[in-house]
């Protein structure tokens, strides 16, 4: 459920924007999303086309670009990708990881007719 | 007609995180130390809650704040059993505690009368961890039958969080967890955490538990 709350706060925040840049209407909106935080864009979407009405943001497309989650082995180094779960070094096999990327979640911009 | 393209770059929980930050700096003003529990359901939240109590109540006030889906009071009433002032705070169906809904328990305690608030989050262990609800450490309750992978497959829970209990340790001999494994993955996801493993049936390592927050309450009582 906390999609609808994530939603309208992403309304809220191109809306803000839409009107600074005077906007008669929002047509994208980009958002920027870490593997490692837990939001479902679907859902979003759906909430999306249905707040949005009557707004400057009504029809605007989402668009979601996932930022991979990245990892520093401790052991020898190496940085690489999460393929989804927590793996060991694909280089030396440790378990020795630090996470180093992958908790954005943010709104990246917005593209507007004026 | 042309569009055109508006950087932004903006936080999208950020109104979120500044009523959480509004939260906080009204929690040290009163010189309260406060908690955040998440869990799973039925890893141990209420148990450890008011086991804390039990262990704590003699030297301080506490209060717990109690986030439910629904109206049960059934872990407010057994806090309330205990002596100690207890807010329930409906979320109608949302999964998790925000700072809006926090404002709201925080606003319904008489502030000048606590040492200690405990915010017992929503079971569920996806959502709470992005939303901030201003208190000063996240706390989250795992326990040992919800296996040894849950790590590796949540990674974002044990993010940004402070302090881990793994619960139900009394049940280490009849499960197949591996304690190291488990570690391993906690630690690769977060350098900072405080781990405890605990009981609550036995009160196993409880006391590590109980000495790291009379610590806690003290700094908070100290450094103003
Ligand atoms: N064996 C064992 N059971 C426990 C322990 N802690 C809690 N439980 C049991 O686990 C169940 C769920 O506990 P509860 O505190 O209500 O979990 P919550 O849903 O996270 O608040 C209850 O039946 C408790 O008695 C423990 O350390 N060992
Ligand atoms: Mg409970
Ligand atoms: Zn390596």
């Amino acid at each position: 459920m906390h999609e609808l709350a994530v939603t309208e706060s992403i309304l809220k925040i191109a809306e803000k924007h839409a009107v600074q840049s005077q906007a008669k209407k929002v047509t994208d909106v980009h958002i920027v999303i870490g593997r490692l935080s837990s939001i479902v864009n679907d859902s979003i979407q759906f909430y999306w086309d249905i707040i949005s009405k009557n707004t400057l943001c009504e029809n605007a497309k989402l668009h979601f670009e996932r930022v991979p989650a990245k990892v520093l082995c401790l052991n020898c180094s190496f940085e690489f990708e999460l393929p989804g779960e927590l793996t060991p070094c694909p280089k030396c096999q440790s378990m020795r990881l630090k996470v180093i990327k992958g908790e954005e979640f943010w709104l990246d911009s917005i593209e507007i007719e004026r | 007609m042309s569009t055109q393209k508006v950087q932004i770059v903006e936080k999208i929980l950020d109104a979120n995180d500044q009523l959480a930050n509004q939260i906080l700096k009204k929690l040290n003003d009163a010189e309260i130390f406060a908690i955040n529990i998440m869990a799973s359901p039925g890893s141990g939240k209420t148990s450890v809650i008011l086991k804390t109590i039990e262990k704590l109540k003699g030297e301080m006030n506490i209060a717990v704040i109690e986030g439910d889906t629904a109206a049960v009071t059934i872990d407010a009433d057994k806090v309330t059993a205990l002596g100690m002032p207890a807010v329930q705070i409906n979320t109608g169906g949302q999964c998790h505690l925000d700072a809006v809904l926090m404002e709201q328990g925080v606003d319904a305690l008489d502030l000048s009368d606590i040492d200690l608030l405990i915010v017992e989050n929503v079971g569920n262990l996806i959502c709470p961890a992005s939303f901030k609800i201003g208190t000063h450490s996240n706390v989250v309750v795992a326990s040992v039958p919800e296996g040894d992978d849950k790590p590796y497959k949540y990674t974002n829970i044990y993010r940004g969080i402070d302090v881990l209990l793994l619960n139900k340790t009394d049940l280490l001999p009849y499960i197949d967890f591996r304690l190291d494994y488990f570690k391993d993955g906690i630690h690769a996801l977060n350098q900072n955490l405080k781990f405890f493993e605990v009981s609550c049936k036995t009160g196993e390592g409880i006391e590590d538990w109980i000495d790291w927050l009379r610590e806690k309450v003290k700094a908070q009582k100290n450094h103003r």
